[in-house]
């Protein structure tokens, strides 16, 4: 009942004017951010703190504005992946899988649908999971230790074979390209440099945002050179709401299902929305794809991450309110600037700091509702840019790439890192090798390198410390049982004839 | 237009410079990370007190120039801008550190240190149930057998949250070889490193006061030490490592470089600036308010001090194998 009490307190908060303004002010902002390739959650929430210094905004605003723009940049990131195949941020890159096939069969309106409504339903359900059980969950997360991250990161590596319906060897390849990319930089634990050639500006290793932008964006348009003057892509139909009705219906469990699944990764501290989409993809094609539709356009494969990251996002606020740890990218951002609003974030935060906690909480709940009422009418906007010549569009992608990577780094190195990704991406395309696995091996395999080597450094080198926990070698196992399945189902697929 | 603009600048910088004192115009600060980090906020916080304190005309502009912590800042200053005298580059113990590993395009006489205006402190902690009751209990214990309890920070190893526990350990008579054997985990940053100690994954947290301060506050850990002259004002319980014999003060200062060609005048000049700022009530509250100490060191002393800490951090590199 008390939780009841303060969540209504919280609204009492959340609805003062200034606090409603700020966060459909954020939310707005946010959705735009999260739809440009280029700035990513990260950067989107870090450009708004001067402003909110500016504005002198009280540590509740601030962190309202900055939380709406979080929520907001998840909605976002969907709205290119669907249209263009071009991942606005690193959570949408699933989202392209299903979501940009939906768009090419002339179910644009019915991707960017369902896409609004998971996350509306991942993002309330993970606000709901918030008010609930916050204090548990941190108790719980921090039993999660390197070994066990570990062991969570090779789960996610074994079900990457699985996310594309090609060639799994062609997946598990470009896969190991991503890894193989993640480790330039300085060695995660003693600071050596590796593969950065004597450049200081590969010493931070390669920034996630300038490969995925270079990757999709700038290899689509050289796709796009390739084409003789004068042809015109055919024209694509956009889908009629009730077909939007229909599938939004269709994908209604995906949603709820994969909501838990971001949730959880989200409320584990450092694997954060990346994580969340990736997982929920996998678990839905491996319950769902019975007809072998996903890849090739299916609703619930667009709903899937799309409540994942969603939820991942709301998760992440769990560690970050009750133990001041940041469960992703954004949140680290966002506690830093508490931080300078002279917010102590830690234990005591739910006691010491209600007004902000509570009216944060009762906050999302509102951005969330703003969101979807602001994105499920503009679904007929953005699915206008698919009717503009791709001689208009193109141009304007690009230049939005390279506006949107310099502005945040003012770095000419990050255009010429962009460009290389764009160049290999052709490549890539050409040999049909997938690029969402490439990107996958480089946000994972960072943080399943960091987890591995913390997890030696405790164990002065003794591999068996891997396998000492229970809790990672349940997930040891799961990964067994899933491999068995895939590997079962693949040989009575090729022994029953089509 | 730029251009005109920074001719003039120039320009007015001269008439300055030949009428008597140096003052700075048209300031630039480069932070060089990506927003929302520590030298952001150098960058940004005294930007906004030197331009509201009219300790110069214009609003300071702040660039984010990020890449190898702090070493693209570092060598675009140095190629392109070695004898601008109204930039200014924040820094910190963490660039330092980087210097004395050998891991800048120069050493630390291509710059000219500025000043620092405050500092975080070093901590030490342990969880509240932990057998290890005061900072000796602990180093004792490290001499005895190094790998026995893990220490874990938001620095690498041979950072500088993993160097200040050496330190501490050295300082206590630990050999080289058994400070080497101090097993050392890195985390993103202090608070996932406590909740992980929390956890039972690591035995020992050294790290920056700032960050872990609710922590304490809720009596999950036990501090065996800060590593500050005296003890902190917010939490005059906790003792410092000096105070128990062990004679290392750890503090993570924020302040400032200057491009290394600039004129002592305009050197003196901005010495004057910072200390003035310093002074001010209004960044007393604002550096308290942040979690930071304030310390003034500035000028030929800073110099100095700056010179003396690369030294002792380069010694320590070595000993753990970091650097040959």
């Amino acid at each position: 009942m008390d939780t009841l009490n303060a969540l209504f307190y919280g609204f009492g908060v959340a609805l003062q004017p200034l606090h409603l303004a700020l966060g459909f002010f954020g939310a707005f902002i946010g959705t735009l951010v999260g739809a440009l390739p280029g700035i990513g959650p990260v950067n989107g929430v870090a450009i708004l703190i001067p402003l909110a210094f500016s504005l002198q905004l009280s540590p509740t605003a601030a962190l309202i504005l900055l939380s709406s723009v979080y929520y907001g940049t998840m909605y976002g990131g969907r709205i290119s992946s669907i249209l263009l195949n071009i991942p606005g941020d690193e959570p949408a890159v699933m989202t392209t899988l299903d979501g940009y096939p939906m768009a090419r069969s002339g179910r644009a309106a019915s991707a960017l649908a369902v896409s609004g409504v998971a996350s509306f339903v991942g993002g309330t359900l993970a606000t709901v999971g918030l008010t609930l059980f916050a204090p548990i969950l941190a108790r719980a997360a921090i039993h999660f230790g390197p070994a066990e991250y570990f062991a969570l990161y090779v789960l996610a590596f074994a079900t990457i074979g699985g996310i594309t319906g090609a060639n799994p060897a062609k997946t598990l390849l470009a896969a190991m390209i991503g890894l193989a990319i993640g480790t330039v930089g300085l060695d995660p634990a003693t600071g050596i440099p590796r593969f950065t050639f004597d450049s200081y500006h590969l010493y931070d290793g390669v920034d996630f945002i300038v490969a995925i932008v270079g990757l999709f964006a700038i290899s689509e348009f050289l796709i796009f050179l390739e084409r003789p003057a004068g042809t015109h892509q055919p024209r694509v139909e956009i889908g009629s709401m009730r077909g939007a009705y229909r599938d939004v219906r269709r994908s209604f469990g995906a949603m709820l299902r994969n909501s838990v699944v971001g949730f959880i990764a989200g409320v584990l501290p450092g694997a954060g929305a990346s994580l969340g989409s990736f997982l929920a993809y996998v678990f839905e094609r491996r319950i769902s794809n019975r007809n072998d539709t996903f890849g090739k356009g299916d609703p619930r494969g667009v709903a899937a991450p799309e409540a994942g990251n969603n939820a991942a996002a709301g998760g992440a606020l769990v560690p970050m309110l009750t133990l001041g740890v940041p469960g992703s990218g954004t949140t680290a951002v966002m506690l830093a600037m508490l931080i300078t609003l002279n917010i102590t974030p830690g234990p005591l935060l739910f006691e010491k700091q209600a007004e902000l906690v509570w009216g944060l909480i009762a906050a999302l709940y509102l951005a969330n509702v703003v969101l979807v009422i602001l994105n499920l009418p503009l679904v007929g906007i953005f699915t206008r840019l698919l009717a503009l010549p791709y001689w208009l569009l193109m141009p304007i992608v690009v230049m939005a790439s390279f506006v949107g990577v310099y502005s945040i780094s003012h770095s000419p190195f990050d255009l010429y890192m962009m460009i290389g990704f764009g160049v290999f991406g052709y490549v890539l395309r050409k040999l049909e090798i997938s690029l969402v696995p490439v990107v996958l091996g480089l946000l994972l395999g960072e943080a399943m390198e960091f987890n591995l080597r913390r997890a030696l450094s405790i164990s002065n080198g003794d591999w068996t410390y891997l396998v000492s926990s229970p809790i990672a070698n349940t997930i040891y196992v799961a990964t067994a049982v899933l491999l068995a399945i895939a590997v079962a189902m693949a040989l009575r697929r090729e022994r029953t004839p089509h | 237009m730029a251009m005109g603009r920074w001719t003039s600048a120039v320009a007015a910088a001269g008439v300055w410079l030949s009428l008597s004192a140096f003052t700075p115009s048209s300031v630039e600060c480069i932070a060089p990370a990506d927003p929302g980090g520590g030298w952001d906020f150098t960058c940004r916080t005294v930007g906004k007190l030197l331009y509201d304190l009219e300790l110069v005309k214009e609003p300071v502009k702040v660039t984010n120039m990020a890449g190898g912590v702090g070493a693209v800042a570092f060598s675009n200053v140095a190629a392109k801008r070695s004898d601008d005298p109204n930039l200014i580059v924040a820094t910190s113990t963490v660039g330092i550190t980087q210097i004395a590993q050998g891991r800048y395009p120069g050493d630390l006489d291509v710059m000219r240190w500025l000043a620092m205006l405050g500092a975080d402190v070093g901590v030490v902690l342990v969880r509240n149930d932990s057998k290890y009751e005061t900072l000796d209990d602990l180093l004792q214990a490290y001499k005895e057998n190094p790998g026995v309890a893990v220490a874990a920070g938001s620095s690498g190893i041979g950072g500088w949250d993993h160097i200040r526990l050496l330190m501490l350990a050295k300082e206590a008579g630990a050999t080289g070889e058994q400070i080497k054997n101090i097993r050392w985990v890195q985390y993103d940053g202090g608070g996932p490193a406590v909740t992980q100690m929390l956890g039972g994954h690591v035995e020992v947290v050294a790290t920056d006061f700032g960050e872990i301060a609710g922590f304490v506050e809720s009596g999950d850990v036990r501090v065996l030490a800060v590593m500050s002259d005296e003890r902190l004002e917010a939490f005059p319980d906790l003792p410092t490592a000096k105070e128990q014999g062990v004679d290392v003060v750890g503090y993570n200062w924020r302040g400032f470089y200057l491009p290394g060609k600039v004129s002592d005048e305009a050197y003196q000049g901005w010495a004057d600036v910072m200390k003035k700022l310093y002074d001010s009530q209004e960044w007393q509250e604002t550096a308290v308010s942040k979690g930071l100490t304030p310390i003034w060191r500035g000028g030929e002393e800073f110099e100095s001090w700056v010179e003396d800490q690369t030294a002792r951090m380069r010694g320590i590199s070595k000993e753990i194998g970091v650097i040959k």
